[in-house]
């Protein structure tokens, strides 16, 4: 029995010497190496249906991220930045300064029909304008730096040649790294400070259907904010929000994945940040030389009564109620 | 004027990591950088390849492209440099290289990531040629010196060739007829938007 099987084993043993011996000189069994080995053009093909994909495989060096073979992501990236992107950008920044100069001179600054009362409300506390002034001067400050990545080289380096243009990038580069923070801690108190006054109600929908009484004689109604600062105030806390997160992850770049999720959240960044800049410009020009007496409500935080009454009239009446109303010097007494 | 390229010829790659050592070495680059490394796809699969990949020098390199300060340059040999003098550290060029070529010596917080490093094809920097402050900055520049890159130079199998782009495509269009296959030129469809006709 186990002699058997010996025997068996050597014969089955020899036959294998045999075959392998007289069948490998045969062409035909040769093995054609490059049968299943993955080429670039198919690595190509299968990415045109998923844009995402990057090409992995393994490396001996400690960088796991060079495990990357290839990312034909970057192109689609690249091709955003330097397309799509300049014209959103262009086309909000400068189409928003193109409807304001037109709307100037059509509608011109838009007056307080009344003339000045004299005597004038508390329309933001010291508290509420040193916050809104933070914010302010941090997002003009970020702006202009954001803009200096994306434009500055079409405008700026030809001006002023490479060294200097790089000298001043790289202060704006850190410029907008660290004022991001109080960026962020501006729109953070404001939103807590303001949102009671932002809750979108019945009345905004009134506001909006008059137009904003930008384009007729009288005013619709509105309490502390009408519909349209409304609108700005949403738009900051939530473009605000997507500008943090997204710059977050910019700022410390892996904690949101591989360079994927980076380029993924330059794109919302950029395209949040033209569209703020678009409105904010609305905002500026409305707040200083659009309306006259509104500058005053940031500036010394006081405005107008009959301003007040113009624009936010159920306001009024709720601080007349209150008797905040400060009587001005024409309602002194001559004595 | 040559219009240099690097080939990996993936069916010769023994991923022996000697260009990457070699690249280290030549130009003295910085720790935790690899400006040349070898990536096994397919590991441990039938189909298994290795290939020895840095920046390609890309036609309309998509890294100059973006890169906010317009520090890249390319020189007449169609390699793509940059100046470590204009860089900025932002990581556009990082964004968009398909290659992963930029790196930084740092992944810092607030974006201190410090100047980009890639691999020159060993022809240094803006600096004057063979300069110390080329070298300290960019590494070696063998160009000038009339040699070609030191990873090709001195690659065991001669499987990495970098020189100019028509007589290293048609070194690798002869290998791939003589031995009847070849799994491709790795990264030119991608850098330069056409591949070889074997």
């Amino acid at each position: 029995m186990r002699l058997g099987a010996h025997i068996g084993l050597l014969v089955t043993g020899l036959l294998l010497t045999f075959a392998v011996a007289f069948a490998v000189p045969a062409s035909a069994q040769q093995v054609n190496p490059t049968a299943d080995a993955v080429r670039e053009q198919q690595f190509l093909d299968v990415l045109k249906g998923n844009r995402e994909a990057e090409l992995q495989g393994r490396v001996s060096i400690p960088d796991q991220r060079a495990a990357t073979l290839e990312r034909p992501a970057g192109r689609d990236w690249r091709q955003f930045h330097q397309g799509t992107m300049l014209w959103i950008a262009a086309v909000s920044v400068l189409g928003m300064l193109l409807i304001l100069t037109a709307f100037y001179l059509i509608r011109g600054r838009i007056r307080t029909e009344a003339g000045p009362a004299g005597s004038t409300l508390t329309r933001f506390n010291a508290f509420e304008r040193f916050m809104h002034w933070l914010t302010a001067a941090c997002f003009i400050i970020l702006a202009l730096s954001g803009l200096n990545v994306t434009f500055g080289k079409l405008v700026l380096l030809p001006l002023i040649g490479p060294q200097a243009f790089t000298n001043l990038s790289v202060v704006a580069k850190w410029s907008h790294n660290f004022l991001a923070w109080p960026f962020m801690l501006g729109v953070v108190m404001m939103f807590v400070v303001w949102i009671k006054d932002n809750i979108p109600n019945a009345l905004d929908v009134r506001w909006l259907a008059a137009g904003g009484g930008i384009f007729t004689k009288g005013h619709p109604p509105a309490r502390r904010f009408n519909a349209g600062q409304k609108v700005v105030f949403w738009s900051v806390v939530l473009g605000g929000a997507a500008l943090s997160v997204s710059g977050f992850y910019l700022l410390f770049p892996f904690y949101a994945g591989g360079v994927l999720n980076l380029q993924f959240w330059n794109v919302v960044h950029g395209i949040v940040s033209v569209l703020m800049v678009a409105l904010m410009l609305g905002h500026i020009y409305i707040g200083s030389i659009g309306m006259e007496g509104a500058f005053d409500a940031m500036g010394s935080g006081e405005v107008d009564l009959n301003w007040a009454k113009a624009h936010h009239s159920l306001w009024v009446e709720e601080e007349i109620e209150k008797g905040q109303v400060n009587p001005g010097p024409r309602l002194q007494p001559a004595e | 004027m040559a219009r240099m390229k690097f080939l990996c010829d993936a069916d010769r790659c023994i991923e022996c990591n000697a260009c990457v050592t070699a690249c280290k070495n030549e130009n003295d680059v910085p720790w935790g950088i690899n400006r040349r490394r070898v990536v096994t796809i397919n590991d441990g699969k039938p189909g298994e390849r290795s290939i020895s990949m840095a920046c390609m020098h890309c036609t309309d390199a998509p890294c100059a492209a973006v890169c906010p300060v317009d520090c890249f340059y390319t020189t007449a040999d169609a390699v793509v440099l940059h100046s470590k003098d204009l860089c900025i550290g932002c990581g556009y060029c990082f964004y968009a290289c398909p290659f992963g070529a930029p790196q930084y010596p740092k992944v810092g917080n607030f974006g201190s990531r410090g100047k980009m490093d890639k691999c020159t094809f060993c022809a240094g920097g803006p600096e004057v040629d063979l300069s110390p402050a080329e070298f300290q900055k960019y590494g070696s520049n063998r160009l000038a010196e009339g040699k070609l890159p030191l990873c090709a130079e001195m690659c065991s199998t001669k499987s990495l060739l970098a020189g100019d782009g028509e007589i290293i495509a048609q070194i690798y269009k002869e290998r791939v007829v003589k031995r009847g296959y070849g799994s491709g030129a790795w990264g030119w469809q991608t850098a330069y938007k056409e591949t070889i006709a074997i």
